[in-house]
């Protein structure tokens, strides 16, 4: 599947932003891992804003700074959403009020509560009525929402803005599943090359057993082992590296049982 | 195709249950759940045992999913369709909105008093996770294709079909297992109860007097294959998926049922049909005073008002995240059978809406139906099956 790269989007402890991130994913900068800053998204209308979650906050800056940098609107974009789970705080909060003798809820937090809710958010803040996704395949759910918004692209011919994000548990969920940091990316794929195309990636699904890509830095690798979206580091510092010009590479991502996606990241075919 | 809902497991139980009227709804006796409210829960989950080798993914969820994997021949028919294509040719594209969420619930009732930690037994992954599902049911069939959970609220299970056909379409698998669970957990009945959706009395679509849901519970799955690959007679073939967005509201439809219509229009348009080719319509129809006047609204002014349509939720209860996979095979069935299912709770329609909501259980050769489903966040998928073009 061929797919084109019009914007990406970042947003990570020590990565603050795509074009923030370039030199460090390069290697150029040293990596130093202070705590990603969350806002609620400027787009949503107030009561939105209001009602904003971590997952929402993460989400919508990674998809804005993708989508303003594809020159897009973003009304116009399909978009998948991938996460290895709902909002964090949210069910940690469900599940204490549940554990009481009351029981009692608030809406807010259970319309919060559903996996798709920054999908929800997002198509609220930018009017989008095109088809959304929102999936998850546990420590895989950033490859699966690359193969499906690739997917999107190659069998549909959709424009997909693919939108990752993983965030940790407080305690005790914190121990029963253990997640590095808030992480989140944002890729915005065309079916066709444009101006604004910062490279190309042909995305196969393989039974090989080409060794995993890993990050040099071991900051940066731990971060892509300890938190599900961050398996993305490698195609992100492969999309730096070629984007400062460098010579096309190829990107393995772990798929079990016994498969691999393998990205060849090439230079913009205009 | 199987399926397993409060109505039986099964395509007979549920065919039984929709011709002879009968309605799985019950007051509500759910774990500790003190709610005035009746569901649709599913007899004997308690009783399900999963494989030995697959005991650690136990929880309500996946009990549910095994119970359906063994109804109606669909574990024997998807190991058939594993020795034409191969395991890793075959993908696993499931819904399911809460997952195993019943088994953190437990455990945070059974935290440790000192240091405030979660019982050992509780296992995230297996349970809880959202991906739970998907991997449970890939490795309880011997797949190895690209699997995943759609977790897009109440239009999850319908969204798959369209995942799984573009998997198919890229070529990425030859076949798909499709479907999904979602099983009662006290989140869904104590959130929709916090949003005042929830009614006392079994469900009444379409009713003037209705007043809000029943949920329910349920599980369901079916093989997609390759068109080609597959031309037996009698095939029923996924003909268009339409998905769209309200962009309006986190838990409120849109009005007008804006996002309703354009999900139904774009299934029409992947079908290369018109509105006058579809014969019935299962309705999302969950009974909520809004949700079911945008539906009439977005169904009568798309499709107009003489083509026969129906919510089967007064039967099972809203499903939440099975909803999509359980009227999309009762749908399949109608087109079968022939037999187009009413609405048993539903006494005196409301004089407000303009489709043609059927009470009573109709006979009558069906070609193409359409069945749609919506969720929170504003997520919106419509189907269309019929015969081959």
């Amino acid at each position: 599947m061929r797919v084109h790269v019009e914007g990406i989007g970042l947003l990570g402890p020590g990565l603050a932003g795509w074009a923030e991130s370039r030199a460090v994913l390069t290697g150029g900068s040293p990596y130093a891992a202070s705590p990603a800053v969350l806002a609620a998204s400027p787009l949503l209308p107030p009561a939105e804003r209001r009602r904003s979650v971590p997952t929402v906050k993460l989400a919508m800056t990674v998809g804005a700074e993708a989508l303003e940098q594809a020159g897009r609107d973003p009304a116009t974009v399909a978009t998948v959403f991938a996460s290895s789970s709902g909002d964090p705080d949210t069910l940690h909060q469900i599940l204490e009020t549940l554990a009481t003798e009351q029981r009692d809820i608030s809406p807010t937090r259970f319309h919060n509560s559903v996996h798709n809710a920054p999908a929800g958010y997002w198509s609220i803040a930018t009017r989008c009525r095109e088809p959304s996704t929102s999936l998850s395949a546990h420590d895989e759910s950033f490859q699966a929402g690359l193969l499906e918004a690739a997917a999107e692209v190659a069998a549909d011919g959709w424009t997909v803005g693919l939108i990752a994000y993983d965030l940790p548990y407080p305690e005790p969920l914190n121990e029963a599943r253990p997640i590095t940091g808030t992480f989140g990316t944002a890729l915005v794929l065309t079916p066709q090359p444009t101006d604004r195309c910062l490279a190309c990636l042909d995305i196969d699904l393989t039974r090989g057993d080409e060794p995993v890509s890993r990050m040099a830095d071991s900051g940066l690798e731990s971060l892509r082992t300890g938190n599900p979206t961050a398996r993305a580091l490698p195609l992100l510092a492969a999309l730096a590296r070629v984007g400062n010009g460098g010579h096309p590479e190829t990107v393995v991502l772990d798929l079990p049982p016994g498969g691999r996606v393998v990205v060849r990241v090439g230079q913009p075919c205009r | 195709m199987s399926i397993v809902s409060s109505l039986g497991a099964g395509q007979d139980a549920t065919l039984d249950a929709l011709r002879s009227g009968r309605g799985g709804l019950k007051p509500c006796r759910f774990e500790t759940v003190a709610l005035d409210t009746h569901i649709g829960e599913v007899r004997g989950v308690e009783d399900v045992r999963l494989p030995d080798d697959l005991a650690g993914y136990d929880c309500r969820n996946n009990r549910l999913a095994e119970m359906a994997l063994r109804q109606d021949g669909f574990a024997d028919s998807v190991a058939a369709a594993r020795e034409r294509y191969g395991a890793h040719r075959i993908g696993v594209f499931l819904g399911t909105s809460t997952s195993g969420i019943l088994s953190a619930e437990l455990a945070f009732r059974a935290r440790d008093p000192q240091s405030g930690g979660l019982p050992p037994t509780f296992n995230f992954a297996t349970t809880h996770s959202t991906g739970s599902l998907a991997d449970f049911v890939r490795r309880r069939l011997g797949l190895e294709g690209p699997a995943f959970v759609v977790s897009s609220a109440c239009a999850t299970t319908s969204k798959v079909f369209a995942n799984a056909a573009r998997m198919i379409a890229a070529g990425l698998c030859d076949a798909a297992v499709v479907g999904g669970a979602d099983s009662l957990c006290l989140t869904t009945l104590y959130g929709f109860h916090s949003l005042e959706l929830v009614s006392p009395a079994p469900c009444r679509p379409f009713d003037v007097q209705r007043s809000g849901v029943s949920l329910g519970e349920g599980a369901g799955f079916a093989l997609l294959e390759r068109a080609e690959a597959g031309p037996s007679s009698g095939a029923v073939h996924l003909l268009g998926a339409g998905e769209s967005n309200d962009a309006h509201h986190m838990s409120t439809p849109h009005p007008e049922g804006l996002g309703a219509r354009l999900a139904m229009e774009r299934a029409l348009s992947s079908a290369g049909l018109r509105p006058g080719d579809i014969d019935y319509v299962n309705l999302h129809g969950t009974a909520t005073t809004y949700g079911d006047a945008a539906e009439d609204q977005a169904i009568t002014g798309l499709l107009g008002t003489r083509i026969p349509v129906s919510s089967t939720k007064g039967y099972t209860g809203h499903t939440l995240g099975a909803a999509g996979i359980v009227e999309a095979i009762i749908s399949v069935m109608a087109l079968r059978t022939g037999l187009i299912p009413g609405s048993p709770q539903t006494r005196t329609l409301d004089p407000a809406l303009r489709s043609r909501y059927l009470q009573a259980n109709e006979k009558g050769r069906l070609d193409r139906v359409m069945t749609n489903s919506f969720g929170f966040g504003g997520s919106n998928s419509s189907l269309i099956f019929g015969w081959a073009a």
